[in-house]
């Protein structure tokens, strides 16, 4: 085969469903032999949480903003139907039914994969998020970074 | 037909069929054959144009009470 070809991702979004369809076709794209990148920003860096409560130091609005926001992919609302939190419970038993991978289990597949998982430093700033609480083995980057791969990439999403 | 590995990933939804699929390649030789089983409706869809990109071959596929079985061989 020729030279690999690369897909890049914005996760943008911080709802479970979108969250999901930005991994499903991330794995998809590994399985293709694509060099993969998913850049995490705004809302899409709780993706990256860990599900625990890490202690750092921060700020009054960066903890509310903690608090307020999902800690981890698997406590992430839905972007439709959400019902205050009824929603990702029905949706999840929908998909145990049918065999669909839950987001928490594509994201380790996706880190299996070798797919390069991202965050954003500037929002991570803005959200009050740091390293310490985000999966670990993730690289952190900004715009350029994402341009560079962006620019030569032959498949471009942003959810 | 000789085959030379055999992938069972019925009762898998999408993307797993084809990254268990790409898994299951590695461990083969160019020219030697995986038998692949899913029961995935897009199943057909996303194996043949897997294969088709990765520059293999889609040699055969046959549908057996809703199991859809793929034989691909293995390109350089």
């Amino acid at each position: 085969m020729s030279e690999t070809k690369k897909t890049n991702i914005i996760l943008f979004s911080g709802d479970y469903d979108k969250a999901m369809a930005a991994y499903i076709i991330a794995n998809g794209a590994a399985a293709y032999d694509h060099e993969v990148t998913i850049f995490h920003t705004f809302w899409g860096l709780n993706a990256l949480r860990k599900d625990e409560n890490i202690q750092v130091k921060k700020g009054f609005m960066e903890k509310m903003f903690g608090k307020m926001m999902p800690r981890g992919a698997d406590k992430m609302g839905i972007s439709k139907m959400n019902f205050a939190g009824f929603g990702p419970k029905m949706i999840k038993d929908v998909m145990k039914k049918h065999n669909a991978m839950p987001l928490p289990d594509l994201i380790e597949m996706a880190q299996e994969q070798d797919i390069n998982l991202v965050a954003c430093t500037m929002t991570m700033d803005l959200l009050g998020l740091q390293k310490e609480e985000l999966l670990d083995d993730i690289q952190y980057a900004g715009v350029a970074a994402y341009l560079a791969d962006a620019e030569d990439g032959n498949v471009n999403l942003f959810i | 037909m000789n085959v030379t590995k055999t992938l069972d990933a019925t009762g898998l939804a999408c993307p797993m069929p084809i990254v268990k699929t790409k898994k299951a390649m590695k461990d083969i030789e160019a020219g030697e054959v995986l038998e692949i089983h899913a029961t995935d409706q897009g199943a057909k869809a996303d194996l043949t144009a897997w294969a088709k990109s990765g520059g293999h071959e889609l040699l055969q596929t046959e549908e057996d009470n809703g199991v859809f079985k793929f034989w691909i061989k293995k390109g350089e």
